[in-house]
């Protein structure tokens, strides 16, 4: 994958006990690696797809019980459920393209290249962090692979996206801008000034909407007129598509229409991906709004489990290859916990810095 | 030198900065074909072209967000409200995006956006078209607040402001815009940002005065000194950071203060500086610090009210002479 640094595919070798493993690169993989399958992509992409869709689940789980010990304050916003939107739509960018996004949004942090050690980290509110500790959970930044923040005020990343997009064009770069909100962010101004805008100026934007039915405790049918959310875009004759936001190919392939039509024709487009939230809206939500049948229902078409059949039944992957995976995982995911415990506070002197780039 | 008004400075300092950057755009709502809608950016879509000079929909948060996103990924927009009255729709992307973008992201994105147009009082337009809201903005760390009282002034900071690394909001006053004075022609001339101008000497007390204030307080001073009471005026320019050791130093001479300002007396920028003396310089003054603000009330729009709800010369001189025990 174009986006998979070369220090995961390091890490990716150090954790294969056997010779050949399922994490390999291509060169020291089986030589079914880039044999062509049914589902018509390369073993190497959906095995990296897999690691990305477990391991954000397993680092979610891991933050859920680092934050019930105390270990991680504030707010924490988990993407239990929705992977493959996020693992999806990154999959299909490169490196150098750009993810601005909400709070709900360690998912798409790794998936856009910050290690899980600097997520936890700044999870923890430590100096290792990928914002330093000043910004916490909803606030993860990373410039050097992309990743245009973390933002909490719904909504607010959409006018953000929308300029970062437009510097790509300014710049006469081709570089794309993934923005992802939740539906509630639909209701704001702010989303429908930047569509406006976005399709008036011709920016290579691709919004992105999560909807997972609920903001916060408030569902969808009690919140929108309108609930076909990729049908507002007529609004602005912006180009758009629904996509099941369970089926992680489908959102990758949604995503790489909508790229293509980024970056050969610098318009924008509005995806919206049908997805589902498995935990409160943040850690202190115990979702007395709706019942624990509705939420199994929604887990009977979970994102993970229909992508391994899925890679089953295509002969992808085996039940061997699987334990790699989710063994590699687990030592990731305990390794940015030690990361984060070891990592050092930030110092005092921080209170202070980074208020103004030019200070006076 | 020329004579220019402050309409023209300000048009100057976009001009040159302009040509001088090509990262540096302008974006607002009858900023290209209209020639603005105070016609400080006439002349400039002829001069650039529609990819540096950008009319706007009626959007205030959206063209705002856009500047600041533009900015994160290297750009330096200048985005120009049509008055500040219309920046309160886009406060969230000012003071949630680019007040605190450098911090939350711990140092990685800094924010060189400007943005600027006419606030404080114009002429009877009422409520919502006639308000000073800088002690909004000079609140928040992140911001940097400018607020010019002269052509040469207003060419010098906005200058300071487009090659600046951070947000700065800047504010011009509509009724000033047709002020002539001298101004320099040198494409290098820059007036630091955080840095008060004494624009009159005295001995005997201290005017602190911004933006439309300024010549307000220097016609003041001028009828004081017929009464033998010398005025020292200064002008902060910089509203954030506020540069307190020159107003200190001042009372500390003259023992006496008066604050001059537009806006509201609550919570102003007058309240914050009448404290700083305070604490700064207690033991050197021979009377409380007075205020002289614009009225406590929403604007109003018949002539003879809006003429009671902003400070006057008169308002000026009885405050000194009050500090003065005369």
């Amino acid at each position: 994958m174009s986006n998979q640094s070369g220090e995961q595919r390091d890490q990716a070798k150090r954790a294969s006990s056997s010779a050949v493993s399922v994490l390999d690169p291509p060169n020291k993989a089986s030589a079914s690696a880039t044999q062509s399958n049914e589902i018509g992509e390369d073993r190497e992409t959906l095995v990296e797809i897999l690691r990305q869709m477990v391991l954000i689940r397993r680092f979610e789980e891991k933050c859920a019980e680092s934050y019930s010990l105390g270990k991680i304050g504030g707010f924490c916003h988990l993407y239990i459920g929705q992977e493959a939107v996020g693992v999806g739509a990154i999959s299909a960018v490169r490196k150098d393209d750009y993810v601005l996004t909400s709070y709900r949004e360690h998912g798409q942090a790794i998936s856009k290249g910050i290690s899980p050690d600097a997520v936890m980290a700044e999870l923890y509110g430590k100096a290792g962090g990928c914002s330093h500790g000043k910004g916490g959970s909803m606030h993860l930044f990373d410039k050097t692979v992309g990743f245009l923040g973390g933002h909490a005020i719904v909504g607010g990343q959409i006018p953000l996206a929308t300029g970062v997009a437009f510097a790509s064009k300014y710049q006469e770069t081709d570089r794309v801008t993934l923005c992802f909100f939740g539906e509630a962010a639909v209701n704001q101004g702010a989303f429908h000034e930047s569509l406006n805008m976005a399709q008036l100026w011709k920016l290579p934007c691709i919004y992105i909407c999560e909807n997972n039915m609920y903001g916060m405790g408030t569902s969808l049918e009690r919140a929108m007129s309108l609930q076909n959310v990729a049908q507002k875009s007529c609004a602005y004759e912006l180009a758009s598509e629904f996509v099941d936001g369970m089926d992680v190919l489908k959102m990758r392939q949604a995503t790489q229409r909508a790229v293509k039509r980024a970056r050969e024709e610098s318009l924008p487009t509005l995806l919206e991906a049908r997805t589902y939230r498995y935990m409160g809206h943040s850690m202190s939500d115990p979702g007395n709004y709706r019942t624990r049948a509705e939420i199994e229902k929604h887990q009977e078409r979970d994102p993970i489990k229909l992508f391994i059949n899925d890679l089953k039944t295509n002969g992808v992957i085996s039940d061997d290859d699987l334990a790699q995976i989710e063994a590699r995982v687990k030592e990731d995911v305990e390794q940015s916990v030690r990361f984060a415990e070891e990592s050092p506070l930030p110092a005092e002197r921080e209170l202070t810095t980074n208020i103004y780039a030019n200070p006076l | 030198m020329a004579v220019m008004t402050m309409r023209d400075a300000l048009n100057l300092a976009l001009a040159e900065e302009l040509a001088r950057d090509p990262s540096v755009f302008l974006m607002g709502e009858e900023v290209a074909e209209y020639q603005g809608a105070y016609k400080v950016t006439r002349g400039l879509l002829e001069k650039f072209g529609p990819k540096r000079v950008i009319d706007t929909p009626i959007t205030e948060l959206g063209f705002a967000g856009l500047g600041v996103g533009a900015a994160m990924a290297g750009l330096r927009p200048i985005i120009e409200f049509m008055t500040f009255n219309f920046s309160i729709l886009a406060t969230d992307q000012i003071i949630n995006s680019a007040a605190k973008m450098l911090y939350m992201s711990g140092g990685q994105f800094k924010i060189p956006i400007v943005f600027r147009g006419p606030g404080g009082s114009a002429y009877q337009v009422s409520s919502q078209h006639s308000q000073a809201l800088e002690s909004w903005y000079a609140y928040f760390p992140g911001l940097k607040v400018v607020m010019p009282s002269t052509p040469a002034d207003a060419k010098g900071l906005l200058k300071s402001a487009i090659r600046d690394d951070d947000p700065v909001i800047f504010i011009e006053q509509e009724r000033m815009y047709g002020m002539k004075d001298e101004v320099p022609e040198d494409e290098d001339f820059t007036i630091p940002l955080g840095v008060a101008d004494v624009k009159r000497e005295g001995t005997d007390a201290t005017i602190v005065a911004r933006s439309l204030m300024v010549p307000t307080a220097l016609k003041a001073a001028e009828e004081l000194e017929k009464e033998g009471i010398s005025c020292e005026v200064i002008d902060p320019r910089t509203i954030r950071p506020l540069d307190i050791d020159t107003i200190v130093a001042s009372v500390r001479k003259t023992n006496r203060a008066v604050i001059a300002e537009e806006s509201h007396p609550f919570a102003s920028v007058g309240a914050e500086i009448s404290a700083e003396i305070m604490e700064q310089a207690f033991d050197f003054l021979d009377a409380p610090v007075k205020r002289v603000s614009g009225a406590d009330v929403p604007m109003p729009y018949a002539k003879n009210l809006e003429q009671l709800a902003i400070p006057d010369v008169a308002q000026i001189v009885a405050a000194v002479k009050e500090v003065s025990y005369k």
